[in-house]
């Protein structure tokens, strides 16, 4: 591995405490913990972090975002989507397929996998589409993206379901040759043409198409059967029903190889936003009610929703101020997961900091196969690692964030825990809660040591 | 009152004041001169999205005989086909000085949108979004419903609430933004709703509404209701598969000539027969219905102006005052006394406002 200047800035971490535990220092040097507590000392040169008070992490892996390039500029780029997530306490984001060109080559991946590169505030990595265009129709070259420089493990056509079960069955068969998997946005297109929120009391009475819960639930219900018949592993993504919870228990208590992901907004809104008529919270899936709510969180708590993925979706404000019809469907919210989080679990006793580190950061990182992510807070391990204060409070404005999008739902919302250092493979990203400097380039952790100069 | 959006959030004094200042509007369409200078010098802006002569001749004859100058904005084919936002739309109209924006638009919620943006100032007017309400629609009918009410039990209209009163309303209530006006606003006038259609045009969610629901029409004309609505079946339904055919519809949801004699034989001579026009005869109203002395379509129509005139008279007279009332509900007497501020024929009593509200959130 290189190294140059910048990874060799040794950082001293006084009195963090690991995971919620007791307090600890922590020694990271060249990209790597060297050593924790007593063994954590000091010398010459040595950069000190005072961490009185915040709890330490495995950096924050994103399974879900969409950083808009190629193609949509306007509303993000992978450089703002990588600061935002660098800010918001992620050291890893998966940018999904849909941009345009469509991620469906192997080309547009390692565009993107080397934007990432040069943006050094995250390792991001591409998700593949499933189909090529996202058109549902034929297989995209998933062997070849796979194959590429940014190794794709993740296949997706999120934001449009592979709803035909023959592709998705070869789909879930083929990605077993490189352990990809199948992230599925699960939404029977029939059942949703038109539709604008969800299906229930609320759609009722404002006169708006409903999205009914069973549209989620029919495909998730098809595609762990698939998945069993087939044993390949599926990733369901967005999970947004109390009755896709009890399908997907149901699968694991089967044995099947399902993870489910779960939004942070979808762990705290309603659909009784939508009586605002206001756009900001047009999302797909759509928000549900209060008990799909409490059903979710409980299944985050007991493992059955296995990760927290973010769906990060900046639109330009044009999108959003407008009719609700016409409106894009999408939040941002890579800047407000860990206090939504925090703020839904954590505050409600129902995660600890260690099971908020299994489902923002070490299952994560396994279903997306990031061997240097989600690892162990310990000597040896990469330093991949966040300070958060837990005791922080802070008021949402949207207009002073580094995403380019403007559309946050929690905007106003008093919210706790905020994420005052980041640092990506020893590198801090973010120090004292603001945007450091990104890791160089040519530093990279990357499966290939080849830097195009153009990233210098 | 600073906009009229929608009934449910209408409460039953804002409501019953309403309709007793459409009362005295409807007599002043009886004088020889049918025009008050109430709001001379305001400008009301009819923006319509969407076709419906109808309801924008409706609101443009209430807009002048109230002396306000009107501006017809029909957008459907111009600007939105080229791609200007409601936004950019909403902020032309405030720069002419609208002072009010009466709106029709196909998408649910583009009024409340309008209001809450802060891209324009004026008081908004609901005539009809999407699949969501239209209040005044629904305040017309029960403007309608209240005179025949009163008139059965000997009362002057003024004050008169629709208690006791049982209405059936009939057909597509998943579309129909008149069936959800009118089930807020009759319920909250103190009427007894029943909902009859086939139960896939009939909203998931519907359990929780302040109605009782059938499926069989047969079956809901038999708890005997004061008076029956029809709604319109849009044509865009018909192929849809929400029932196999419109002969079938007919048959089971529609108010043929067997129904309509059927009312005489159950002996409910006072039942009225209603629709928001425009009917499709033969579908889902017979034309013996339409046209049988029972029926209040023309009514309806004719009411209509006077209704839309005390929504603009009120929303552009000044009088916000009466915005904390919500939940008193004693109101009638207040009613009444309110009734006294509308002036007379060819009175200049009401001075226009001049101090509009600032922005609102």
């Amino acid at each position: 591995m290189t190294t140059d200047a910048s990874t060799t800035t040794e950082y001293l971490i006084r009195g963090a405490s690991i995971l919620g535990g007791p307090s600890q220092d922590i020694l990271v040097r060249g990209g790597r913990i060297v050593a924790l507590g007593e063994d954590a000392g000091a010398s010459a040169g040595v950069t000190a972090v005072d961490a009185e008070g915040l709890v330490a992490l495995p950096g924050m892996v994103d399974l879900h975002t969409h950083l808009r390039e190629p193609g949509r500029e306007d509303a993000e780029t992978v450089e703002t989507g990588s600061r935002a997530a660098a800010l918001g306490g992620f050291t890893a984001v998966h940018a999904m397929a849909n941009s345009s060109p469509v991620a469906d080559t192997a080309g547009v991946v390692e565009q993107v996998y080397r934007l990432g590169l040069a943006s050094g505030w995250v390792e991001v990595r591409p998700v593949g589409a499933v189909t090529v265009g996202l058109g549902g129709e034929r297989l995209a070259e998933l062997g070849a993206m796979a194959e590429s420089r940014a190794a794709v493990r993740v296949f997706s056509d999120d934001g449009i379901c592979v709803h035909d079960p023959v592709l998705m069955r070869r789909a879930l068969e083929y990605v077993k040759a490189f352990d990809g998997v199948i992230a599925q946005h699960a939404q029977e297109p029939r059942l949703t043409e038109g539709a604008q929120m969800n299906e229930g009391e609320v759609s009722a009475v404002l006169g708006l198409t409903g999205w009914p819960a069973v549209a989620e639930e029919s495909i998730i219900a098809r595609d762990v059967l698939l998945a069993q018949h087939v044993g390949s592993r599926l990733h369901v993504c967005h999970v947004s029903t109390a009755g896709s919870v009890e399908i997907i228990r149901w699968a694991k208590a089967r044995g099947i190889d399902v993870t489910a992901e779960v939004t942070p907004h979808h762990l705290l809104l309603t659909d009784e936003l939508v009586r605002s008529y206001d756009p900001v919270y047009k999302v797909n899936p759509p928000l549900r009610t209060s008990e799909d709510v409490h059903a979710l969180r409980e299944a985050l708590a007991d493992g059955t929703i296995d990760v927290v993925g973010t769906d990060h979706a900046p639109h330009p404000s044009e999108h959003k101020e407008c009719e609700w019809a016409q409106a894009a469907m999408g939040m941002t919210g890579l800047e407000t997961a860990l206090s939504v989080v925090q703020h839904t679990m954590v505050e409600t006793g129902m995660l600890d900091w260690e099971g908020f580190a299994r489902v923002t950061s070490v299952t994560p990182a396994r279903i997306g196969r990031l061997e240097h992510q989600g690892r162990p807070l310990a000597a040896g391990e990469p330093a991949n690692l966040i300070l958060v204060d837990p005791a922080a409070r802070w008021t949402v404005d949207p207009s002073t964030m580094a995403t380019k999008g403007r559309n946050s739902p929690f905007r106003g919302l008093e919210l706790p825990g905020s994420v005052r250092a980041t640092f990506y493979a020893g590198h801090a990203t973010v120090l004292d809660g603001r945007l450091a400097t990104p890791r160089p380039a040519a530093a990279g952790a990357a499966p290939t040591q080849d830097v195009p100069a153009w990233t210098i | 009152m600073k906009h009229l959006l929608s009934t449910q959030d209408l409460s039953a004094r804002n409501a019953l004041r309403l309709l007793d200042v459409a009362e005295e509007m409807a007599a002043v369409g009886q004088r020889e001169i049918k025009k008050l200078p109430a709001l001379r010098g305001r400008t009301v802006v009819n923006l319509f999205f969407e076709d419906s002569t109808r309801t924008r001749i409706s609101f443009e004859a209430a807009a002048k005989r109230l002396s306000a100058d009107v501006i017809n904005f029909a957008v459907k084919g111009s600007s939105v086909s080229k791609g200007e936002s409601l936004k950019d739309t909403a902020q032309t109209l405030e720069a002419m000085s609208a002072d009010a924006v009466v709106i029709r638009h196909p998408a649910s919620g583009a009024p409340a949108r309008l209001a809450a943006s802060g891209w324009i100032d004026a008081a908004v007017v609901n005539a009809g979004d999407g699949t969501h309400e239209h209040p005044t629609q629904a305040l017309l009918d029960a403007f309608t419903l209240r005179r025949h009410w009163a008139r059965l039990g000997g009362n002057p209209s003024a004050g008169t609430t629709l208690a006791g009163m049982k209405v059936l309303i009939v057909g597509d209530v998943l579309h129909s933004r008149v069936a959800r006006s009118n089930v807020w606003l009759l319920t909250t006038l103190g009427a007894e709703v029943l909902l009859a259609g086939p139960p896939t045009l009939l909203p998931v969610g519907v359990g929780s509404w302040p109605c009782t629901v059938y499926y069989n029409l047969d079956e809901a004309l038999a708890q005997r209701p004061d008076a029956v609505m029809m709604l319109r079946l849009q044509a865009e339904r018909m192929n849809a598969a929400f029932f196999p055919s419109t002969r079938e519809y007919s048959r089971r949801w529609g108010f043929d000539d067997g129904r309509l004699a059927l009312l005489d034989t159950m002996g409910l001579d006072d039942t009225v027969i209603m629709h928001p026009g425009p009917m499709n005869r033969g579908l889902e109203i017979s034309s013996a219905a339409a046209d049988s002395p029972r029926s209040t379509v023309l009514a309806q129509v004719r009411n209509g102006v006077s209704v839309r005139m005390a929504a603009l008279y009120l929303l552009l007279s000044g009088d916000h005052h009466d915005e904390q009332d919500d939940e008193q509900d004693d109101e009638q007497a207040d009613a009444k006394d309110d009734a006294t501020d509308v002036p007379a024929g060819n009175g200049t009593r009401t001075t226009p406002d001049t101090t509009r509200e600032g922005t609102h959130p």
